[in-house]
């Protein structure tokens, strides 16, 4: 790690505290029972602890820039698979094709008998 | 426990020293790996509503200690990493096995919280959603253990400081593996 992106051992606690408050908040958003805010209080907040453990556990906000490219390739490479995947997994027939366990789930919406 | 030290550990030809280069290209891998079946995970949960009810049965209790555990973990990993970077290998060392307690207290949970499901009948042939239940979660720990042991081999030499760049590497992957909890977390535990 260079020296521009050392930090004292209590700004770590700091963080590490932060953290600790949102997981609280992750827990208890959802159970409200509301769709909106259990999409921000648990999503939401998991994007924002996973960038705080990123950018001052892993010190990638002081890390060269190419580092940074190299992560978002990856991200770019993962969008890339769901894109590839989401047709086949969000739609239970196509052109030439019928899923029929899926398109009854989803026209039944009931659980399979196991 | 000595080793050779390695070219990765001297030279840094693009600015970033060769054996933290290769942990981010390793943290970039598992992003696919991890991405692509969270997604997939998450692209099956939406399309098929009734999964809830499986999700129901994940303990939010066990997810919770475990999430507090490994955030914990990051905290003690970067506070070995403050201080192999001051030159205190025995300190450093303290917080790597500090550390590795963390990874085994998650495993022991982990165990514990399987245990109950399973004998629920809650098995992994059981049904798609406990299929990516047991396999992300079967994954993520494999990880947790492998980071344990590495993290048990590195500390030997940084308590004799010896090597200290060393913690700096496993830490990244340690953080990553926290990482890719924090999100496995709402996703199997939270989203009933």
């Amino acid at each position: 790690m260079s020296d521009e992106h050392a930090h004292g051992a209590s700004f770590y606690v700091k963080i590490w505290g932060i953290l600790l408050v949102l997981l609280v908040i992750s827990i208890i958003g959802p159970e409200l029972g509301i769709r909106i805010v259990t999409l921000i209080t648990a999503f939401g907040i998991a994007v924002v602890k996973a960038w705080m453990v990123a950018a001052y556990f892993m010190h990638l906000k002081g890390e060269k820039k190419f580092v940074h490219y190299m992560l978002y390739t990856m991200l770019i490479f993962m969008a890339l698979l769901t894109a590839g995947i989401m047709v086949d997994i969000n739609k239970p027939q196509g052109r030439n094709w019928v899923n029929t366990a899926a398109l009854h789930q989803m026209e039944t919406n009931t659980v399979p008998k196991e | 426990m000595s080793f050779p030290v390695p070219l990765a550990a001297k030279r840094s030809a693009s600015g970033v020293p060769t054996g933290r280069l290769a942990m981010w290209w390793v943290i970039g891998s598992e992003i696919v790996i991890f991405g692509g079946l969270l997604v997939s995970y998450i692209l099956m949960r939406t399309m098929y509503d009734h999964w809830s009810e499986y999700a129901a049965a994940t303990n939010i209790i066990f997810g919770s200690i475990n999430t507090f555990v490994l955030l914990t973990s990051s905290l003690s990993i970067v506070l070995a990493h403050h201080y192999s970077q001051q030159g205190d290998g025995q300190k450093a060392f303290k917080f790597i096995w500090l550390t590795i307690l963390g990874g085994a207290i998650f495993i022991c949970v982990k165990a514990v919280e399987w245990t109950m499901e399973i004998q629920a009948g809650y098995t992994i042939t059981a049904n798609v959603f406990w299929s990516f239940y047991y396999t992300a979660a079967g994954i993520h720990a494999c990880h947790v253990i492998g980071g344990a042991i590495a993290m048990g081999i590195v500390s030997f030499d940084v308590r004799k400081n010896k090597n200290l760049q060393r913690v700096e590497i496993v830490g990244n992957y340690w953080h990553f593996v926290d990482l890719v909890w924090i999100f496995l977390f709402p996703l199997l535990y939270i989203a009933k």
